[in-house]
């Protein structure tokens, strides 16, 4: 469980960076808090030629209220993002999410941009920002530019990032009306079976799905018009959960449904 | 009063020093010792075509790449089988590295050693295997239906076979007791693979100095003097010049008592072949794949009984998967057999294994060690006739147990130490009492009742066990009092977190008189004691505690010998509290113990001023006897031994209220208690620890932990992130109280309490989650997807709970 050599830079700057990366092609991977891209190393499931850690670059670590919810950077970690009142008071799922990301220790190291850049359709940061319909900012060789959460992730594991690309920020909307997130794991802090996030407003209601597709499943609900059950039912139709050694297809399904119900409730009651 | 230390909840000396880590585990030891890493297979079963390795000799930092060929005699035969058995009858080992085919994924093919891990794994990935396929065995079932074999010679993919009988007393064979029974039952059950975890896993680190001729191997064992003997006869090298230490070890739970391993013999001969140290520590990845796991059983059970709900007679059959090797033989499907019994009498029994080979990791004992499936079967079957008869299953049991009166209890069988199967005492009555009280089981149908009122579902479930501890052959102890007041003692088997330091520490203080400040204790290093057994089967505190408590004695009884000369007293008439001798009832007239130890050791050179008092001119002794009185020997010191004529018998209780999730098929334990009877304890807090920590393990088999083998022999969840080893989240509060009956077998009554924790919870579990959802729990782990998928079938299939008299 050692990694195979790499290239390692340590950028000061997001333009070196992204000069280090768009250097790097295909062979670079951008290193923040490392929660998950050094266990795949260490066991050489991932073995990026080039390495470029973001850590020491400054003004990535920064929460920012902007106008319609709260901007956060690429280097905020799990934990500051969750103790956040200004990212609190913007969208207070944000911090109610976090709180089912791992353990605190995970949490300490690992960042929020990360964990959406690393699109795990079992993570709960995805498909928070798939819920709200938040975005990814990304910086390039032919500069900034922001990616809709319903066009950032394209599979398991999967972004439109493009090679070259650093994601600097995400950007987590305001929403008028009630959010909950509720979700079934084997043990405390691991990647659910099944999780729910649910928005519920006055002319609307949508959710999100973990672990059930290939990307985080947003459903719209609306058609419901507050029969929670029946909402559960259109939920469980849209999605396309499969069997791992954790749990069967139809559990999920099943669970996602009980969950699908219940975080609609709580939004809706909220 | 301040020596008197047995008994007391003394906190664990070790603590600071492995909390503060300081600690010295393998890993921490040998910084620049070149480094270990192993082509393992990636593939169940397959024989090997050629290993290619011109890929991988450029690579700077290589040093050797080593493969079956390269092997001297010694080390190029199969390992040993540790303990055989005339039931196994096709029992095999593995090679240090593969021969021609390998049977499991992760078996070790070839060796690589280079400047740092690093670059050995580098090498690793570079050098290329072929294979030819071969048709893995995957899954009990599989392995008894065949067509397919692990090993050509072995029919069948049996190893072993045995069938016990224990008679009625009237003569009849248990299956025509079954047969003439007022009331029989018919069923199976299945319990999964799951494995001991140590945090820390195995690891060896050999050094060789050429100048001396002799090794020294530090490995994270569980059994330092047998690795020792091993290492000395698959090198070939003189006992004597070979030493194994088990330094500070994260952990055993029963896989380091499997020796030696592959990296045990390889690394020293590495290291003494290419004159540097060389150091393998093994990652989390190998330890799925190549070291042992354990549990996974298939059970057909038949019983027989009595409107009491008395068993008149038992019959399991029973399919043991024992992966693809065995060198530890059959010892887990003999212990399930043997304590299947638990505390009951059961009027008559038989049982039959069949041991099998898959084209899986091999399967040792873990922490349990064949109990928890045995006790499974037991448990399972007293919660059937209960329910069958419409009974409390407390009183089922009770109507079974063996009464305080009836020991010893010949149970007519052979344990796993070769020797009779004698309860030696216990009151399996009092511990249900206490245990009832504890969890309030006669309050909880009106509990179960109210909670069904608001939806909600809740169970209880109960179990009992007995547990075999101490078993033999022997454990040795040395102590020492040196000069200075210190008191040295020594024991050839290892720790690997237990606390030992603390109990053997609190014996030696009361036996002696000493305060437990100047007592200080060495475990596993062959340096220090050279015969021992080893650490398994909850056996230290009854072994090495009792030599420890023997050795002591005999120092005692020298000390006091040797105080009597010089305060001119009886030695009948001194005791020893807190380091001085002195006459019982006349504290002025004494001695340092320290002074004895001084005198004890007659002297021709002082080399401090305490030394002075034992040099010849300085002593008054007499002039017609040598300082050294024949049959005496210098120095206040003594050695003995402890050697049991058979186990001693600790006995247990659990039960359990649990809530499922009518929605989400979620299980959670609402409480968790335990009463325990290990004899007399030594330290009642490292007792309730042991059972916190077997707990823990006992969730996580029961609800959490599987080995999730796929049809081609794969691992699939060879990390921890989906194996799931629960977290502290997922263990409830474990609420204790404790029974002692002294065992009559050993000077300290005690029984051994290491394993106690983890037997039954299995069981346990599995009768309350079946006493809140009314479905039939008969396959255990149980996750929320498979509540879930019983709840579907029992809805559609309409067999809801109800067992039904197979007559």
């Amino acid at each position: 469980m050692k990694p195979p050599s790499f290239v390692y830079h340590a950028p000061a700057t997001v333009a070196e960076a992204v000069e280090a990366l768009a250097a790097a092609g295909a062979d670079g991977k951008v290193l923040a808090g490392g929660q998950s891209l050094i266990p795949l190393m260490n066991m050489r499931l991932a073995a990026p030629g080039q390495l470029v850690d973001i850590n020491h670059v400054a003004g990535l670590g920064e929460i920012t209220a902007e106008a319609g919810g709260v901007r956060v950077g690429a280097l905020a970690r799990h934990a500051e993002v969750e103790a956040s009142e200004t990212a609190f008071a913007a969208q207070p799922l944000v911090r109610r999410a976090l709180r089912l990301v791992a353990h605190p220790a995970v949490r300490n190291r690992g960042t929020t941009v990360g964990s959406i850049v690393h699109a795990d359709p079992a993570a709960e940061m995805p498909a928070v920002l798939a819920l709200l319909g938040g975005s990814v900012r990304a910086r390039g060789p032919e500069g900034e530019r922001d990616i809709p959460a319903a066009e950032f992730f394209t599979g398991p594991m999967e972004s439109s990032l493009r090679t070259g690309e650093l994601a600097v920020s995400a950007f987590f909307p305001s929403t008028a009306g009630g959010t909950a997130i509720v979700e079934v794991a084997r043990r405390h802090g691991d990647y659910a079976m099944a999780g729910v996030a649910a928005l519920v407003g006055p002319d609307h209601a949508r959710v999100a799905c973990l672990s059930v597709g290939a990307v985080p499943v947003v459903v719209d609900v609306t058609e419901a018009q507050g029969d929670w059950a029946r909402a559960a039912r259109l939920v469980q139709e849209r999605i396309e959960p499969e069997a791992d050694i954790h749990a069967t297809a139809d559990y999920r399904r099943h669970l996602t449904g009980v969950l699908a119900e219940r975080a609609l409730k709580e939004a809706a009651d909220a | 009063m301040t020596t008197r230390l047995f008994g007391e909840p003394v906190r664990r000396r070790e603590d600071a020093r492995l909390v503060a880590g300081n600690g010295r585990y393998l890993d921490d030891l040998g910084a620049d010792a070149l480094a270990v890493a192993f082509v393992r297979s990636p593939h169940a079963h397959a024989r090997i075509t050629g290993i290619d390795v011109d890929d991988a000799v450029d690579v700077e930092g290589l040093v050797a790449i080593y493969t079956w060929e390269d092997l001297p005699e010694g080390v190029r035969e199969p390992l040993p089988l540790l303990i055989p058995h005339p039931a196994l009858t096709h029992g095999r080992t593995a090679y240090c590295l593969a021969k021609d085919v390998v049977r499991h994924v992760g078996e070790p093919i070839v060796m690589v050693v280079a400047a740092d891990r690093y670059i050995a794994e580098d090498v690793c990935e570079r050098i290329h295997v072929s294979y030819e396929f071969l048709k893995p065995v995957v899954g009990l079932e599989n392995a008894v239906e065949g067509p397919n074999l692990v090993h050509d010679d072995v029919p069948g993919n049996v190893g072993a076979h045995m069938v016990q009988e224990v008679a009625h007393r009237d003569g009849r064979a248990a299956r025509d007791v079954i047969a003439a029974a007022p009331h029989t039952l018919e069923f199976r059950l299945d319990i999964e693979r799951s494995a001991c975890m140590p945090m820390e896993g195995k690891g060896v680190y050999a050094r060789w100095d050429a100048d001396d001729r002799s090794l020294r191997v530090y490995s994270s064992t569980q059994t330092s003097t047998s690795v020792r003997m091993a290492i000395a006869a698959k090198l070939g090298l003189p006992l004597p010049k070979v030493e194994v230490i088990a330094p500070d070890v994260g952990g055993g739970f029963g896989v380091k008592i499997v020796h030696p391993w592959p990296e045990e013999i390889l690394v020293p001969w590495a290291a003494r072949l290419l004159n540097r140290e060389v150091k393998w520590t093994e990652d989390r990845r190998e330890h799925f794949v190549s070291s042992a796991h354990e549990r996974a059983q298939v059970q057909h059970v038949k019983v027989g009984f009595d409107d009491e709900g008395r068993v008149l007679g038992l019959d399991v059959e029973i399919l043991h998967d024992h992966g693809a090797y065995t060198p530890y033989g059959i010892i887990v499907p003999i212990i399930t057999s043997t304590q299947l019994l638990g505390p009951y009498k059961i009027g008559s029994y038989r049982v039959e294994f069949f041991s099998v080979y898959t084209n899986t990791v091999q399967v040792t004992p873990y922490r349990g060690a064949g109990r928890p499936q045995g006790v499974f079967c037991m448990e399972r079957t007293m919660d059937k006739i209960a329910q069958y008869l419409g009974k409390d299953r407390t009183d089922v049991r009770a109507a079974n147990f063996i009464q305080p009166d009836e020991f010893p209890y010949d149970q007519q069988m052979i344990f796993q130490d070769g020797r009779p199967l004698i309860y030696d005492s216990g009151d399996y009555p009092a511990s249900l009492r206490k245990l009832k009280d504890l969890i309030g089981w006669d309050d909880f149908p009106a509990m179960q009742a109210e909670a069904a009122a608001e939806g909600r579902r809740i169970g209880i479930g109960v179990g009992c066990y007995v547990e075999g501890t101490g078993v033999g052959p022997y454990e040795g102890g040395h102590v020492q009092v040196t000069s200075d007041g210190r008191v040295h003692v020594s024991t050839g088997l290892t720790s690997q977190g237990q606390g030992h330091e603390t109990v053997f520490a609190q014996i030696a203080a009361t036996e002696l008189g000493v305060p437990i400040e100047k007592v200080s204790v060495v475990t596993g290093d062959t340096r220090r004691f050279g015969y021992a057994v080893g650490t398994f089967a909850s056996r230290a505190a009854v072994m090495s505690g009792n030599a420890i408590a023997l050795a002591c004695r005999k120092v005692k009884e020298k000390a006091l010998r040797i105080a009597a000369d010089a305060l001119e007293a009886d030695p009948a008439d001194l005791e020893i509290t807190d380091g001085m001798v002195h006459v019982v009832g006349a504290p002025s007239a004494s001695i340092p113990l320290a002074t004895v130890a001084v005198l004890s050791n007659p002297l021709r050179y002082a080399f401090d001023e305490e030394a002075k008092r034992a040099t010849q001119f300085a002593t008054s002794g007499s002039m017609d006897r040598p300082p050294v009185a024949e049959g005496q020997e210098p120095g206040l010191e003594g050695k003995d031994y402890y050697s049991p004529v058979r186990s001693t018998f600790a006995s247990g209780m659990h039960a359990a209220i649990v809530e499922t999730d009518p929605d989400t098929a979620e299980i959670r334990i609402l409480r968790y208690a335990v009463v325990h009877d290990c004899g007399k304890m030594i330290n009642p807090m490292l007792v309730e620890g042991q059972i916190h920590g077997g707990v823990a393990q006992g969730v996580g088999g029961a609800l959490y932990e599987k080995m999730a083998y796929d049809e081609y022999g794969q691992l699939l969840n060879a990390s921890f992130m989906d194996f799931l080893m629960p977290y502290v989240t997922e263990i409830p509060r474990i609420e204790t109280d404790h029974l002692e009956t002294p065992s009559p077998l050993n000077p300290l009554g005690i029984k051994g309490a290491g394993e106690a924790g983890v037997i039954p919870v299995s069981a346990v579990i599995a009768g309350a989650v079946e006493d809140a959802e009314k479905i039939v729990i008969d396959r255990m782990p149980i996750s929320p997807s498979d509540l879930y998928a019983l709840r579907d079938s029992s809805r559609t299939s309409g067999a809801v709970s109800l067992l039904r008299n197979t007559q």
